[in-house]
């Protein structure tokens, strides 16, 4: 009797310490992302948006060129990120598929997406900034880019790999070639699961800070011009967070807020749009 | 029709060679990140050596000479010292996940952990420096300090001015953005768990704590080890957390409240500062040996994931 009361009481105890892991962990959560609302609602504010910044130490400054640097610079690492990603995706799913040389691609891929961001940053810098002997917007696309395509290969190939085989037999029985298969029924079969992987992807390289600061690295002022040293959101975090002015830390806390926002948006629309396609 | 055939098959042939020269693009980056590195590092690596790099404490950029001793030493323990935190917690959540959590409860705790890992690292980082280390100065670490400080040996853990911005700081931000990738992949392993066992084991009277200690946790060995070695890799490539809160400090720190640096946060503070060949070269070198670790480690897990879904 008094065995199994020992039992019970560990075994409740042990239980009581999972349920508090999980506690903690939530607890970390609510108060990181309390923390950063807290602290950048209040400094949201129309000039953040529309100024650009003011000389170190003097008020009324704003972020827009952080915030116009960072969409291009994402909206290039996506243009070239992107379809490689999905194009060697379908080479793993589909031709490559019983390959060695495919399996192997995907393995390194898996390995690929842990790699340390700030050694591909390394890598763009040696390639690319060292040979044209200045920093720009496009190296700093280009590193976003090796980070991105990965992670968008390993989802499409998973995606494609859902899509039936019989549907495919069946598009083949009318006489369709291969590669009409993959456009016309493969694609459209996972199409949603692709579009996720997108999401997520840019989600992952949204928060990048490591691979931009020796790629793009920063500047003060608003420019177009991806063949320029190019500000980011994110490398601006870094420097007004690690600078003395008070201003400086608000307008990196409002910054803080936007990308989390942003992020943490695409993430959560991402798994709801993968919970209702398994409802389907 | 003939001609019709012969185009598809043509076409056909196109868009496998474009996919194919995509996918083969991904092994041709990883093979030139090595190359690249590797070239880059040249000089230092004629000028110091393996070992002698490795071992040296020496970081001087003004008299040029150049050690990893100092930036790895700081990489490791950061990095096992977040593991040790961060294992525990992850098993607690997993278990919580698997075996109590009420259905309902399920996805909406499970979309809070994913989401843990989707806040980036640089928000880790301002969180830690305005927030989480003022809270370790002001109340963490001087209680630490009294608790253990008068202890012989491991009083030496404890000693100098706590400031916050140290070992224990970074290693607790550290845990806190590892235990969600332990957490969800041995969550996945748990799950895997036929129910016949844990039912035969239920069936002779097993408690449940009983259940997941000798039955769950032994059946999922290799997934366990796995997604430590994964999150392992993860606290070694960190930058930005650690960038805020590490110091970035050459030396070798014996003490929990010393700053620090590691192999990234050299990296990110003086990449673009690097004045001379040497110096640049020995942080390629340093990056070189971060990427090697980080491949070795991901390699390890692999196959031990592999070898889990193969039984």
């Amino acid at each position: 009797m008094t065995e199994i009361a020992k039992r019970k009481i560990v075994n409740t105890f042990a239980l009581s310490l999972a349920c508090a892991a999980a506690a903690l962990g939530l607890f970390w959560l609510i108060f990181i992302l309390a923390d950063v609302l807290r602290h950048g609602i209040a400094f949201i504010t129309p000039e953040l948006f529309l100024n650009e910044a003011a000389p170190p130490g003097m008020e009324g400054g704003g972020l827009k060129h952080a915030f116009i640097g960072q969409l291009l610079i994402t909206f290039f690492a996506v243009l070239i990120g992107i379809p490689l990603g999905i194009l060697g995706g379908t080479y793993l799913a589909e031709y490559g598929r019983h390959h060695w040389l495919g399996r192997l691609i995907s393995t390194l891929s898996d390995i690929m997406i842990s790699v340390p961001s700030i050694v591909i940053g390394t890598f763009v810098y040696a390639i690319f900034v060292k040979p044209i002997g200045h920093f720009s917007g496009y190296a700093g696309a280009l590193a976003l880019a090796i980070i991105m395509i990965p992670v968008v290969l390993r989802t499409t190939e998973e995606m494609i790999a859902l899509v039936p085989w019989e549907i495919r037999e069946a598009a083949f029985a009318l006489g369709a070639p291969y590669y009409k298969v993959i456009l016309q029924v493969v694609y459209r079969g996972a199409a949603t699961g692709i579009f996720t992987g997108i999401l997520l992807a840019i989600a992952r390289i949204a928060g990048e800070t490591a691979p931009l600061l020796f790629t793009s690295f920063n500047n003060m002022f608003l420019t177009t011009n991806m063949n320029e040293p190019m500000p980011s959101l994110t490398v601006t975090i870094y420097q007004y967070a690690m600078g003395p002015y008070d201003d400086w830390h608000e307008m990196a806390w409002a910054a803080s807020f936007v990308i989390t926002l942003f992020i943490l948006g695409l993430t959560i629309l991402g798994r709801i749009i993968i919970r209702w396609k398994y409802k389907h | 029709m003939a001609s019709t055939i012969k185009r598809e098959q043509t076409l056909d042939k196109l868009f496998s060679t474009i996919t194919f020269s995509a996918a083969f693009l991904v092994l041709a980056i990883i093979v030139s990140i090595f190359a690249s590195l590797f070239k880059e590092s040249l000089t230092a690596i004629e000028t110091f050596g393996f070992f002698g790099f490795i071992s040296s404490t020496a970081w001087d950029p003004v008299r040029e000479v150049f050690g990893a001793a100092t930036t790895l030493y700081g990489t490791l323990v950061t990095t096992l010292l977040a593991l040790a935190m961060a294992i525990p917690v992850s098993l607690g959540i997993a278990i919580f996940l698997t075996e109590l959590c009420p259905k309902f409860l399920k996805p909406i705790f499970s979309t809070a952990i994913e989401l843990l890992a989707a806040i980036p690292s640089i928000i880790y980082g301002m969180w830690g420096l305005f927030t989480f280390a003022p809270l370790m100065v002001e109340y963490v670490e001087p209680l630490l300090q009294d608790l253990f400080g008068p202890i012989p040996i491991i009083g030496q853990l404890f000693t100098g001015v706590p400031l916050g911005i140290d070992i224990l700081t970074t290693s607790i931000i550290l845990s806190i953005m590892i235990t969600p990738f332990i957490a969800s992949i041995v969550r996945d392993t748990f799950n895997l768990t036929p129910v016949q066992l844990k039912e035969s084991a239920y069936g002779i009277g097993a408690t449940r704590w009983e259940v997941i200690k000798d039955v769950i946790i032994p059946y999922s060995k290799a997934g366990i080890f796995g997604s430590v070695i994964i999150a392992m890799g993860r606290a070694l490539g960190e930058t930005m957390a650690v960038a805020f809160v590490l110091g970035n400090k050459h030396a070798i720190a014996t003490s929990l409240f010393d700053a620090s640096a590691t192999i990234t946060v050299t990296l990110a503070n003086e990449f673009t500062e690097a004045d001379s060949d040497l110096y640049l070269s020995a942080l390629f070198y340093l990056a070189l040996i971060l990427l090697g670790m980080n491949f070795l480690l991901l390699a390890i897990a692999k196959t031990f994931l592999a070898r889990k879904k193969k039984v």
